[in-house]
């Protein structure tokens, strides 16, 4: 049995002591200095704001244990399924921090701006090659405001025909932010049921489809990590009811090369580039989620979009059905000049390796684990597999415990109750950058947690033990929100 | 093949566990029209040499704000960036990790969160903060969302001097509710608060106003607060955070929802993204929220830990009826911006906005000395104000790129009556030496 250490338990604040500086900022080279004559009384903070007062290296250690307290890919195997948590390259953050890119302003002249619009110009056309799409617009900022960008879209696109269309088709095994996003677009979200397999229920299918229903919303591979065989017929079926399909693209690692949300009959995808393309998922982000659409969606893409004429790269701001700006500015271009750097690196047979790899691994994973736990659904899967803790359930080791007891083996957690159409749900991406000996040493240890369960129960319910602080009180979090720190009296 | 480990023979090994031929085996379920029968039209793979060898070439065609002198601003600023910012945000704990779903394994992020929601509230003189939306339009945009849920009123008041991207980017979020945005007008550079008063009736959610607004100018906050809770409704206060070490706290002005662009907290411009999307509330809107939020508790043992918290709101529970379909925040600016403000602290942060404002003064002073340059509007302004210049701006903005300068956004691509301005905004980067050959420069620009 591994020992605890002694977690590290401080917060900034407690390190302050007042006259501490850490920053270094030039004396004032201009007559006037003080605010008070130069700005309105009433516009001066009344009282100064408390913030910590330390030392550098305290800012250093401080951080820096911190850190510590976290698994991240570069120190964890974390198969968090759906969220696609691959190797984040060195080399894309040393380019996103060449000076030309990261200390440009967005509002320079054009002129000014050629390599990064050329960046972007370049990108959006790989982007579309890729998905099989005709435009793409890299503004939305991550995967929930791809989708938006994409039903406005569609809502724009119906409208322009004098279509009322009130509702949106969503499968039940979903990502929570199509329903989300869906809503904020003004539609109401329609349920269509799953079959066993976690494929669309084609008979529910039709019946929803009527002449108020402007969009149907699937991911694929879907949540369970499936490719569904008959998804041409479904997209095929919609347009023949002017419904526009939305293919979510968290899942799209598993098809680059191989097959393209554009050729399947899809008119609008997003893409993730935080799960695909290499981009850090930073503890929740930044990401970027750039929205690729049929040519028949094109006019109504977020302004500005970048195009290219003659040699010169420029924003088109003149377009009159655009359903206009999602962020202030271009997009998350540091994550565009990452995802960009990637896509060069790896080439069109890299990338279709890619997706191959991470066929191959989710396989691999399921195939050594389908005896000691249930399936989600039947194989062969795309890049991830779901299992279903209820075996070990019935012995008193629910979805949560095997994934607490991850943590003490030495890996990250996979997606736990999710999807929740799949009882104590284990969803488990691999990713193809992971090898065959980190792969087997996962399972082997969930493995190990199946036996314990059958033997010793015990364990799982009570870890982690190893980490920096053992099961936290959820319910105590949020009866008694403490969402800020105050000094004690 | 780079990043990829496994090798011709391992991957036969696993073929053999899974009891599969080939890769093609696995891809049984997609049907044959279905797939690509070509390799993608993205070309081959490029060495690392080779890439950035075509980066930098790409990266040296931008004229950024290390080989300029960058007077731009209108919602992302050349402010100061201290060196440990970089350093520990590529610790690969916090990059490569993601949304703290297992806390036991993430205390390092919840952690920083934690600090963030709480010096971020400290400066807004609010309640509560979330960590964090995309920028400062979207922040705005999840504002005006809210404020309609909140009061069940389907209107809000919009002033003419907000960042007209921003007003953009909120349309765009409304256009699918019930909602009418209503503009207030801004004739003298900030809004008219007898327009405001006009504009606001029972049917009003919010009032928003932005100080210092798009023209740099400051706003009357507390009173246009005033006017929006003497009709019930909101107020909704656009402020960047890092102008709050001098300028008063919008919680301190009548803010029920504080909003705003943390981008000059050490978070690189990067052509206008990522930035950091600034959101707090007063406690009693707080699971109105969106985003995440974190909260302290106490493990099985007692100890200290943090979590999400609050979830009833989001996405992946509430699913279609959730305050907001934000997942995937800036997680990352936002510990830059936590790094930021224990570097700068207590002083530093109200020196940076002293420093700003102070050069700002003096380089308007400056500028509205050269013949035929006038200050734009007469209000009170921080760090950034508009010119009106006897020659085309556009122009103008030419001359001074071949001198190495970035002389600032021209107005007349946001509002045409504006055609003969341009905004400047003048960061604690700059000195007394560039704001001088910056005058002299556009002296010989407009003569």
């Amino acid at each position: 049995m591994m020992v605890k250490r002694a977690a590290y338990d401080r917060l900034i604040f407690e390190l302050s002591s007042p006259g501490r500086i850490a920053h270094s900022l030039p004396e004032c080279d201009v007559p006037t200095s003080d605010p008070r004559e130069l700005l309105p009384d009433k516009q001066l903070r009344s009282s100064p704001a408390e913030l910590p007062e330390v030392s550098e290296l305290d800012v250093v250690r401080h951080y820096t244990r911190l850190s510590q307290l976290n698994y991240g890919v570069d120190t964890h195997f974390y198969p968090l399924g759906s969220c696609t948590m691959k190797y984040n390259p060195k080399l894309n953050e040393d380019t996103a921090r060449l000076a030309g890119f990261a200390r440009l302003h967005p509002l320079v002249p054009e002129a000014a701006a050629q390599g990064a619009l050329q960046l972007m110009h370049e990108l959006g056309a790989m982007l579309g090659e890729i998905a099989g799409m005709d435009a793409v617009s890299l503004q939305p900022a991550a995967g929930a405001q791809g989708e938006l960008a994409g039903v406005l879209m569609i809502r724009a696109y119906h409208a322009s025909r004098g279509e009322r269309r009130t509702k949106v088709l969503i499968p039940d095994s979903a990502h929570g932010t199509n329903p989300a996003s869906t809503a904020i677009a003004g539609y109401e979200v329609v349920e269509v049921k799953s079959d066993a397999d976690g494929g669309v229920d084609l008979l529910d299918l039709e019946r929803h489809l009527a002449d108020d229903v402007a969009a149907f919303m699937i991911t694929v591979p879907n949540t369970l990590g499936n490719f569904e065989p008959r998804i041409m017929e479904i997209t095929a079926l919609c347009r023949s009811k002017g419904v526009q399909v939305y293919m979510d693209g968290a899942n799209l690692n598993a098809i680059l090369g191989i097959t393209r949300p554009g050729d399947l009959g899809f008119d609008v995808c997003h893409f993730n580039l935080h799960k695909t393309f290499t981009t850090p998922h930073g503890g929740g982000g930044p990401g970027a989620g750039p929205v690729g659409v049929k040519a028949h969606l094109e006019p109504f893409l977020p302004v500005p979009v970048v195009t290219k004429k003659g040699e010169r790269y420029t924003l088109d701001w003149k377009r009159r059905a655009s359903i206009g700006k999602l962020q202030a500015f271009w997009g998350n271009f540091a994550m565009l000049v990452r995802a960009y750097t990637y896509i060069k690196t790896m080439g069109a047979d890299g990338l279709r390796r890619v997706s191959e790899d991470a066929v191959l691994n989710a396989n691999y994973v399921m195939k050594r684990l389908e005896r000691d736990y249930d399936l989600g659904a039947p194989g062969p899967c795309m890049h991830e597999c779901v299992l279903s803790a209820r075996r070990q359930k019935k012995l008193g080791v629910n979805a949560m415990d095997v994934a607490k007891r991850l943590l003490d083996l030495g890996f990250y957690a996979p997606s736990t109750y999710f999807p929740m159409i799949v009882e104590e749900a284990l969803m488990i991406e691999p990713t193809e950058t992971e090898s065959k000996e980190t792969l087997d040493a996962f399972c082997d240890a969930m493995i190990q947690i199946a036996r314990e369960a059958e033997t010793e129960s015990k364990i799982a319910a009570d870890a982690p033990i190893t980490t920096p602080v053992r099961r936290l009180d959820q319910t105590k979090a949020a009866r008694e929100p403490d969402l800020r720190w105050r000094p004690r009296d | 093949m780079r990043y990829l480990p496994t090798t011709d023979r391992e991957r036969q090994q696993m073929l053999a566990t899974i009891g599969a031929g080939g890769i093609e085996d696995l891809l049984v379920r997609l049907p044959a029209k279905a797939r690509l029968d070509r390799p993608l039209a993205i070309g081959p793979a490029v060495a690392e040499t080779d890439l950035v060898r075509e980066l930098r070439a790409m990266a040296g065609k931008n004229a950024d704000a290390d080989s300029h002198v960058c007077f731009l601003g209108a919602g992302s600023y050349d402010h100061y960036v201290p060196s440990p910012i970089n350093h520990l945000v590529l610790r690969g704990e916090f990059f490569t990790a993601y949304t703290p779903y297992q806390p036991e394994a993430s205390q390092g992020t919840l952690r920083s969160i934690y600090e963030y929601q709480t010096m971020i509230a400290e400066l807004t003189g609010m309640d509560v903060a979330n960590a964090s939306i995309y920028d400062g339009a979207s922040s705005l945009a999840e504002a005006v969302l809210m404020s309609r849920v909140a009061t069940g009123r389907a209107e809000v008041v919009l002033p003419g001097s907000l960042h007209p991207l921003y007003r953009r980017a909120v349309a765009s979020y409304c256009q699918g509710m019930d909602l009418r945005l209503r503009d207030a007008a801004a004739p003298d550079g900030v809004v008219d608060p007898d327009a405001v008063r006009g504009l606001v009736t029972e049917a009003t959610a919010a009032v928003v106003v932005q100080s210092p607004n798009f023209y740099g100018c400051l706003e009357d906050v507390a009173a246009l607060s005033e006017i929006a809770h003497a009709a019930g409704a909101l107020s909704i206060v656009v402020a960047a955070p890092v102008n709050l070490g001098v300028l008063e706290a919008p919680g301190r002005q009548g803010a029920d929802i504080a909003v705003g662009e943390g981008q000059g907290l050490g978070v690189p411009m990067s052509f206008g993204g990522p930035n950091l999307g600034v959101f707090a509330a007063t406690q009693a809107l707080v699971r109105r929220m969106p985003g995440r939020l974190v909260g302290a508790t106490v493990d099985l043992d007692g100890q200290r830990g943090f979590v999400l918290t609050l979830q009833a709101r989001e996405q992946h529970i509430r699913r279609a009826k959730a305050t907001s379909n934000i997942c995937t925040n800036v997680a990352l600016n936002a510990l830059m911006a936590t790094i930021y403000l224990a570097i700068l602290g207590k002083q530093g942060l109200r020196k940076v906005g002293e420093l700003s404002t102070a050069k700002a003064h003096y380089a308007a002073e400056r500028l509205a000395a050269i013949p035929g340059v006038s200050l734009r509007f007469g209000a009170p302004f921080f760090k950034e104000f508009a010119v009106r210049l006897p020659k085309s701006p556009d122009q103008v903005v030419r001359k001074l790129l071949r001198e190495k300068m970035l002389a600032g956004v021209p107005l007349g691509t946001f509002d045409r009556n504006l055609r003969d301005c341009l905004l400047v905004a003048v960061t604690e980067t700059r000195t007394r030496e560039e704001i001088d050959r910056f005058a002299a420069a556009l002296e010989k620009a407009v003569a």
